[in-house]
């Protein structure tokens, strides 16, 4: 069973072939043996995945099943979920229990669906690699069989992990620069950021909120859809939600790809792109030729600048946004503060990690007097430019594909002592995070038996286009049914 | 672009996070090269463009003003370091 | 050295929504600590803010009232700073955008003048909750059941020249939003709250000098005298050749001192930048249409009214009409009352006096306007004296009966104005009285003789146990000693 789709999940349960709670159960059972060695989850929820199931089960024989009814997944621990911890990955918040859910949680609950636990992540959605979680680093099952502990890339490296090593059909995922697409690249699984205000973002931890996106992560494109049909949608109490219609994501998966047109922006094909990797993607692409697809270079010329220009928003927005962690109303509080100043700046030393510190810092910098211009005020405008590139370049084609990252998945510690180093593994995602749009990573083959992403970036709200962009690839391609050994 | 140890310092206390004196030197390293690294943006010519505060060009939707929340303070309350008689509790200030 | 003063003013006017600006808890004042606090206000994680459109419904009728431009595209910033009363750590305030743009008020001066006074603009922001220093172990106690109340920051141009004129100012600001019905207007509870921005120049010199400011005072009797205090000490500072600090200082209206609030996290850098969990609002010519079509009578419009309707002289009018309360318990007196007169000097006399002496709201007063009426009615009629009069209001007031005419029974207040029957005590009296009739005849100064009336007046009084009419006694005095 751990190796079926959610879509052939739903289908074993409506048959009656299986029981959620004996899925479920097996499904624990896999996640509690295998993901010692991944460390992919901070929290498992057994009692209550169980009770849930059991309640699926019921809602099932009573004729009232969704999709979803019974199916088991798992969410970023970045998604607040009434009653179980919700830790960010940070110590800050490792006791954090909210008496809430997020909008997306609260939606997988309506629909039956059944959490198995919080999956691990960089610490507040910093990172590339899943590496600076205060619940130690989530590793690549890929790689495993070469005796490698390799990154699952971040900052949803717990979510993919999990998904690449079956040990959940699907998970929930946030990308604020890359931190759906890169992880799924590199862990060979299938993942969507949509557009900006495509899903609520209430109760989902905020790190940089004009750039947060929640999205989806499984290993089929059809589970994507299944996913965002749940996820997508206005919500009354997100004020940058976006109040559109939902479609049917499953409903176009099937749409020919007959007259389709691609672009390549050049500015994805240099750089520090491997070789081995650049061959991978435009074998990907030949696959969509086959498939009716036109393809045209494109350019965006300011491309270059928006790692820049994420790198100052970031960290500026996540300044404030990470001010309310100050040890008064919940959360980590440091022992024994001896004034006010001391539990502030003690808490916060204490509780958030290096990452974390240093972009509450770069953050401050940027918006203190002074630099405000030069910084913020210069990197908004940027923004706008990069934007303008897309705008201009989905005037002549559909879709545009690139690759994910620049190189598969590396080495645990090998980017860690300096960031710079780190923030270039997002250097062809980040871009798609400042103008909103939405984009997907789709495996789309190997580099020395590590799986590449293939990226597809729409307009936005094109989420429907995407999905049957990726699935029709999915049709005639199994990289993303390789299962790491 | 460097960034001192001063500024580090400044920027800190802005941010309520205790740095110790160990910690200023990679701080000030890890930080020169993340403010290298945006000094990108000074290249690019941006005279004639608006700032872009948010991705959709969208207009702020207002709530009807009533009452849609209960009290919830015991829920609240039961995960919070400190409280008393239904307050907060925080050390003092010292001026 | 003579000195020009130069007053600006920054008033915070608590909105009175139902709900806070950015989530749906009550605002409502005196609940327990922390119990409208909820998830937004307590800056829970992945909690997120929606405007209440309530509350720029009435910035709007704010602006339109203040005749000033509406800005219809306003955005909001966050302005960064740590205080435990402060959940998110930072402030959801508007800075470059603000809904109200410049304004004015024009203001009644004591001479008789009309001065105006200009506003800058007027911004919404949230409030903050409240620090509780009292001993808890040594520790701070947080309430934020006032974290996310909508304020809307009124700041004027240095306009003002001397307290009074501060003062007059925010008592029309305070009748203006009182009137509007978009404060209550309780001082004493935070309603509205005055920071002071005072600085000194030479007389008639054209550069301004430092300015500080003095924060939160929360009653026109405290705002005179902070700053009086202001004045006198920069003028002792300057005049001794010293210079002014600029700084932000704390009045304390019960010892009449202040202190500066500087700290060791002085420099403060608030990094404002525009807040990404909103959008620019937009405000429209039908949201504009409505809010200017649901105003009610200001101040201004109520003072030519009064002027009018009842009679009164400009300042009684200016007065009355200032606060909507007031205005409305006028009316009601008034109307009932059919002496307009008489009721605005019961109103800004005894009335006004006793509210003041107890601290109470127009609103909380315990006798209605129309009980105010009834009394003037039987001082107008000549049923009770003036002094009658002052015992019926104290029994009105105290609760002891809220009938005008029962009290007046009940305590025999009713003067007695059968002219028979009083010329027969006058007889009496003045037959008892032989040595005093004939010194006031013999008297040629007819004002001597007016103050030797009063000497008969308290035996008269005593024979008709305090119920004759000292009008008509008096009458009768002048008519027979005369004769």
């Amino acid at each position: 069973m751990h190796n079926k789709s959610v879509a052939e999940l739903s289908r074993e349960l409506e048959s009656g072939k299986i029981s959620s709670v004996e899925l479920t159960r097996q499904f624990l059972g896999r996640l509690k043996k295998e993901d010692e060695q991944l460390n992919s989850f901070i929290t498992i929820t057994e009692e209550q995945a169980l009770a849930d199931a059991h309640a699926a089960d019921e809602q099932r024989a009573a004729g009232k099943a969704t999709p979803w009814t019974g199916v088991p997944f798992a969410h970023k621990d970045i998604f607040c979920t009434n009653g179980v911890a919700t830790t960010c990955g940070s110590k800050m918040l490792a006791n954090f229990v909210p008496p809430y859910d997020a909008t997306v949680t609260e939606n997988f609950r309506k629909a039956g669906a059944v959490c198995l636990g919080k999956t691990n992540m960089d610490e507040f959605a910093m990172g590339s690699s899943t590496e600076s979680s205060f619940f130690g680093a989530t590793t690549n099952p890929w790689g495993l069989s070469q005796g490698e502990k390799r990154v699952p890339g971040g900052s949803s490296g717990g979510s993919a992990a999990a998904v690449a090593a079956r040990l959940v059909p699907a998970a929930t995922a946030t990308d604020t620069g890359g931190s759906i697409r890169q992880p799924a690249a590199l862990c060979g699984v299938t993942g969507l950021k949509p557009t900006y205000g495509r899903v609520s973002r209430y109760g989902m931890i905020a790190f940089a909120s004009s750039l947060d996106q929640g999205g989806t992560m499984a290993r089929t494109a059809e589970d994507n859809a299944l996913m965002l049909n749940v996820m997508a949608g206005f919500d009354p109490k997100d004020s940058t939600s976006i109040d559109r219609d939902v479609p049917d994501y499953t409903a176009t998966l099937n749409e020919p790809l007959e007259g389709l047109r691609i672009g390549l922006p050049k500015e994805y094909f240099t750089g520090n792109l491997s070789a081995a990797m650049e061959e991978q993607v435009r074998g990907a692409i030949r696959e969509y030729e086959k498939l009716g697809a036109t393809i045209k270079e494109v350019s965006l010329p300011h491309a270059d600048l928006a790692i820049a220009a994420y790198y100052v928003i970031a960290p500026a927005e996540a300044s404030a946004n990470l001010s309310r962690f100050d040890g008064a109303r919940y959360g980590y509080r440091c022992e024994d503060p001896k004034d006010l100043l001391d539990m502030y700046t003690r808490t916060r030393a204490e509780g958030f990690g290096t990452e974390v510190k240093r972009r509450i810092l770069v953050g401050t910098y940027a918006l203190s007097a002074g630099y405000f211009d030069a910084y913020y005020l210069k990197a908004q405008k940027v923004r706008r430019l990069i934007q303008q590139d897309f705008i201009n370049a989905f005037k002549d084609v559909d879709v545009l594909m690139s690759p994910t990252t620049p190189s598969p998945a590396f080495i645990q510690g090998e980017k860690t002592s300096d960031p710079v180093t780190m923030y270039l593994e997002d250097v062809f995602t980040i871009a798609i995070n400042l103008a909103g749009i939405p984009a997907m990573s789709v495996p789309a083959g190997f580099v020395d038996g590590l799986p590449v992403g293939l990226q597809i970036i729409g307009d936005y709200f094109s989420e429907a286009r995407l999905l049957n962009a990726a699935h029709q690839f999915q049709q005639v391609t199994d990289w993303h049914q390789r299962e790491p050994q | 672009m460097t960034i001192s140890r001063t500024d580090i310092e400044k920027v800190a206390v802005l941010a309520r996070i205790r740095v110790d004196e160990e910690q200023v030197s990679a701080l000030e390293k890890d930080l020169g090269n993340i403010l290298d690294l945006v000094d990108q943006l000074s290249a690019a010519d941006t005279d004639s463009v608006a700032p872009m505060a948010h991705p959709l060009d969208a207009v702020q939707r207002l709530r009807a003003d009533e009452v849609t929340e209960n009290n919830e303070r015991e829920a609240f309350q039961a995960i919070a370091p400190a409280t008393e008689n239904g307050l907060y509790l925080v050390p003092r200030v010292i001026e | 050295m003579q000195w020009d003063i130069v007053i600006g003013l920054e008033i915070h006017v608590q909105l009175a929504t139902k709900t806070k600006i950015f989530s749906g808890s009550s605002t409502a004042y005196g609940a327990e600590p922390n119990t409208q606090a909820n998830a937004v206000d307590l800056a829970m994680p992945g909690t997120l803010p929606v405007p209440n459109e309530q509350a720029f419904r009435y910035a709007v009728m704010f602006g339109l009232a203040v005749n000033a431009e509406i800005e219809r595209r306003s955005v909001f910033e966050r302005k960064n700073y740590f205080y435990p009363d402060l959940p998110k750590g930072y402030q959801t305030t508007q800075l470059e955008r603000p809904i109200v743009g410049p304004g004015y008020v024009d203001i009644d001066l004591a001479n008789g003048e009309t001065k105006r006074v200009r506003i800058h603009h007027a911004h919404l922001e949230e409030d903050a909750g409240k620090s509780l220093h009292e001993d808890f172990h040594g520790m701070t106690g947080i309430d934020l059941n006032r974290a996310g109340t909508p304020l809307i920051e009124v700041v004027t141009e240095p306009d003002m020249t001397n307290a009074d004129e501060a003062v007059a100012f925010a008592k029309k600001l305070h009748g203006i939003v009182t009137s509007l019905g978009i404060c209550d207007g309780d001082m004493s509870q935070g309603s509205m709250r005055f920071d002071v921005n005072i600085s000194l120049k030479p007389k008639g010199s054209d550069t301004l000098g430092t300015r500080t400011e003095t924060k939160n005072l929360n009653s026109f009797r405290f705002m005179e005298q902070a700053i009086a205090h202001e004045v006198e000490r920069q003028m002792d500072i300057l005049e001794d050749g010293g210079a002014i600090v600029q700084e932000t200082r704390l009045y304390n209206g019960d010892r009449d001192e202040s202190r500066s609030m500087r700290t060791k996290e002085e420099a403060n850098d608030y990094r404002y930048f525009p807040c990404p969990d909103l959008l620019p609002v937009e405000i429209d010519d039908a949201f504009i249409d409505e809010a200017h079509n649901s105003l009610p009578e200001l101040p201004d419009a109520r003072k030519v009214r009064f002027k009018e309707q009842y009679g009164l002289n400009d300042y009684d009018a200016g007065l009355l009409a200032g606060d909507s309360q007031l205005a409305a318990f006028f009316e009601a007196a008034a109307d009932r009352g059919k002496d307009a007169k008489l009721a605005s000097n019961w109103v800004q006399g005894e009335f006004s006096a006793r509210l003041n002496a107890e601290e109470k709201p127009v609103a909380d007063s315990p006798i209605s306007g129309e009980q105010l009426g009834d009394l003037v009615v039987r001082i107008a009629d000549n049923t009770i004296s003036s002094a009658g009069a002052k015992k019926v209001f104290e029994a009105l007031w105290t609760g002891e009966n809220d009938s005008v005419d029962a009290i007046i029974d009940a305590k025999g207040l009713k003067q007695v104005s059968d002219t028979g029957e009083l010329e027969k005590m006058v007889d009496e009296v003045l037959a008892s009285m032989p040595d005093q009739v004939a010194q006031y005849q013999q008297e040629s100064d007819p004002k001597k003789q007016k103050k030797m009336l009063g000497g008969f007046m308290g035996p008269l009084m005593k024979a008709s146990k305090g119920q004759g009419n000292p009008k008509l006694f008096n009458e009768i005095l002048v008519k027979k000693l005369g004769g």
